[in-house]
């Protein structure tokens, strides 16, 4: 909701973009399309395009906006998250906007009961955390989107019929000069939490609604407070609820304040009440300056699923394919990584190098994240809004135990967002190998960033599409490593390509694309390396394989189950 | 804890009830069984003490 007297995109502090309408070959009489359609030019949809790009897989985006979302307000962007966008090559536009932050207060009774921090040890190129508008994101994506020559983002295009089986998707798209139809292999659902695509395939949500219910407002306010979250439970200015703020670019405050049960939902959204319920939150964290009304809306806590993320040729997404509460910014990260999941699978078989059932990984690893979502919302969900009595007590219990002791407080981590391991999938191998390891990223969870000798970052040199990063103490044994890919690839019937990233210790020369100097054995030491250590990694940084003395059989065939080839060697 | 300092808690925790008055009391009560639960410091005893209250609770 605007105030009064503003019209639905008249923002304060942001000019929302106008794209338009471009008429598509298919409705001058082309039959093909490009192999993927993606429904839905959200941050997940978009992001799904730019990493299809980055295989060289073209895509068309269709949304039935004209501009950017002013619907979902996601605000916060996960280190794991920046390391994506980082790979995909326009994470300097976010940190350029984006605020970091890595702490957070949680107050009782005018006590600041329990600090958040985030790990952050120098060595990661990005902080845990970024506060961006969701406005921001969509516009940065869609801007590098509309410019690159693979994608093709078509703006008042809405999808309003779609029929599937596993080996094509037919869409049928309305715009403001006519209906066309548009045939693709594959299509990505990424439109959101009221997906179009999800109806009519007729596919249920399923999971569970929370009582709790939030207003959530922006608003703009100069204040020097640093950016970080805040929680507060039981304020005066909300007594017997809790209130979260959250800082954003342009002197843009996120607000939210819960409801109290029975309390009349109407009545808090309207805007004299809201004015005043701001105002007395200001007052009560000592803001006093001038502060204007930007926008509002009321939010219910969901963990809502649905059972099958792949429906014959169709793939959904983020909001699409599952709704998680708001508390520890799961989801728009967790969306992103679904993005990054499916993008280099359908790549891969698009482009023949991996077999159909590779896709069939998708489900398991990314509802799989959603279920340890699940797990954490429903835990910091509870506390934030305890659902029963029995809740609401022990919530309290903890509460008035922690403005004493310790050992109560860690009930108040707010549980953020953290990438997910999949050290169950199919496609992870050799657990035995990684038990070996005392150190690093373990099979299944993705990598970690070290600060190079010369300051520039290990996830500055990632290559596209799957590499082994490679050990060694000294230069003699680079070239071996250099001729690994080949060694591989000649035993494989698959032309997936590999490559190689070489971390070699005791190193003088400059960081190359293939071979990074770790002078200080920093970089060993943070992945529990030795000489002749190796990592089998996914294009999506996840860890598939790893092992302390490379064993060229064993590399080989986890490289094959990664791509789900069956059988043999060659 | 021999029977005469089991007494001495008995009057402790009643005149902490009637101290903290009828609407705290569960609060208070849970405050209690968290801290007592920190110190006992293992989960099979807690598990088992709040098994055992829960039997009986009415005629």
């Amino acid at each position: 909701m605007r105030p009064a007297g503003r019209a639905q995109y008249q923002s304060l502090y942001f000019d929302y973009p106008s794209y338009d309408f471009v008429r598509p070959p298919q409705m001058d009489g082309a039959s093909e399309g490009p192999p993927v359609a993606i429904v839905g030019a959200g941050p997940v949809g978009l992001v799904a395009a730019l990493e299809l790009a980055r295989y060289a897989i073209p895509s068309v985006v269709l949304d039935e906006k004209h501009t950017v979302n002013d619907g979902s307000r996601a605000v916060c962007l996960a280190r794991h998250s920046m390391e994506q966008l980082q790979q995909l090559g326009i994470a300097d536009t976010f940190t350029s906007k984006a605020l970091g932050w890595t702490h957070g207060s949680s107050y009782f009774r005018g006590q600041c009961v329990y600090r958040l921090e985030m790990p952050h040890s120098g060595h990661e190129r990005f902080l845990p955390m970024y506060n961006l508008q969701q406005q921001y994101m969509e516009q940065y994506l869609a801007d590098a989107a509309r410019q690159h020559p693979l994608i093709d983002v078509r703006f008042a295009s809405r999808v309003v019929d779609i029929v599937s089986d596993d080996e094509s998707v037919g869409l049928t798209v309305a715009t403001p000069a006519g209906s066309y139809p548009l045939h693709t292999t594959y299509c990505l659902a990424a439109d959101g939490a009221h997906s179009t695509v999800r109806r009519r395939a007729g596919l249920p949500l399923k999971g569970d609604a929370y009582e709790g219910r939030y207003v959530i407002a922006d608003i703009q306010l100069r204040s020097d407070f640093p950016t970080e979250r805040r929680a507060f439970f039981d304020p005066p200015a909300n007594p017997g609820a809790t209130l979260l703020m959250h800082k954003q670019p342009d002197d843009i405050w996120r607000v939210d304040w819960q409801l109290r049960p029975g309390e009349d939902e109407t009545a808090a959204l309207e805007e004299t009440a809201l004015r005043r319920k701001i105002g007395a939150i200001l007052a009560m964290v000592g803001e006093d300056g001038p502060w204007e009304l930007e926008w509002w809306s009321i939010y219910r806590a969901f963990t809502l699923c649905l059972d099958d993320y792949r429906h014959g040729g169709i793939f959904f997404l983020g909001d699409a394919a599952h709704l998680v509460p708001i508390f520890g910014v799961r989801g728009l990260n967790s969306g992103l990584a679904d993005a990054g999941n499916i993008a280099w699978k359908l790549a891969a078989v698009l482009n023949g190098s991996a077999p159909a059932q590779l896709l069939d990984s998708y489900t398991p690893e990314r509802r799989g994240a959603t279920m340890d979502v699940f797990a954490n919302a429903r835990k910091s969900t509870q506390f934030m809004t305890p659902p029963t009595v029995g809740y609401q007590l022990m919530r309290d219990a903890v509460l008035s135990l922690s403005l004493r002791y310790a050992f109560a407080r860690p009930f108040l981590n707010p549980r953020q967002s953290a990438p997910y391991n999949y050290d169950q999938s199919a496609l992870t191998s050799f657990l035995g190998r990684d038990k070996a390891f005392t150190a690093g990223p373990a099979a299944g969870a993705p990598l970690i960033d070290h600060r190079l000798a010369d300051g520039s970052f290990l996830l500055d040199y990632l290559p596209n599409g799957f590499f082994v990063l490679a050990f060694c103490r000294d230069r003699s044994a680079i070239a071996e490593w250099k001729g690994l890919p080949g060694k591989i690839s000649s035993a494989l019937a698959s032309a997936h390509p590999l490559t190689v990233l070489i971390v070699c210790a005791k190193s003088r020369a400059p960081n190359s694309d293939m071979v990074l100097n770790d002078a200080d054995g920093g970089c060993h030491h943070r992945y529990g390396a030795g000489d002749g250590s190796c990592y089998l990694v996914r294009p999506d940084r996840h860890v598939a394989a790893r092992w302390q003395s490379l064993n060229l059989a064993e590399l080989r065939s986890a490289f094959q189950w990664a791509l789900s080839i069956q059988g043999t060697l060659r | 804890m021999n029977f005469d300092e089991l007494e001495v808690v008995y009057d402790l925790i009643a005149e902490a009830i009637d101290e903290a008055g009828s609407d705290n009391t569960p609060l208070l009560l849970s405050k209690l069984a968290l801290l007592l639960a920190h110190e006992i410091g293992d989960l099979q005893t807690v598990k088992r003490a709040v098994e055992a209250a829960k039997q009986d609770l009415s005629g």
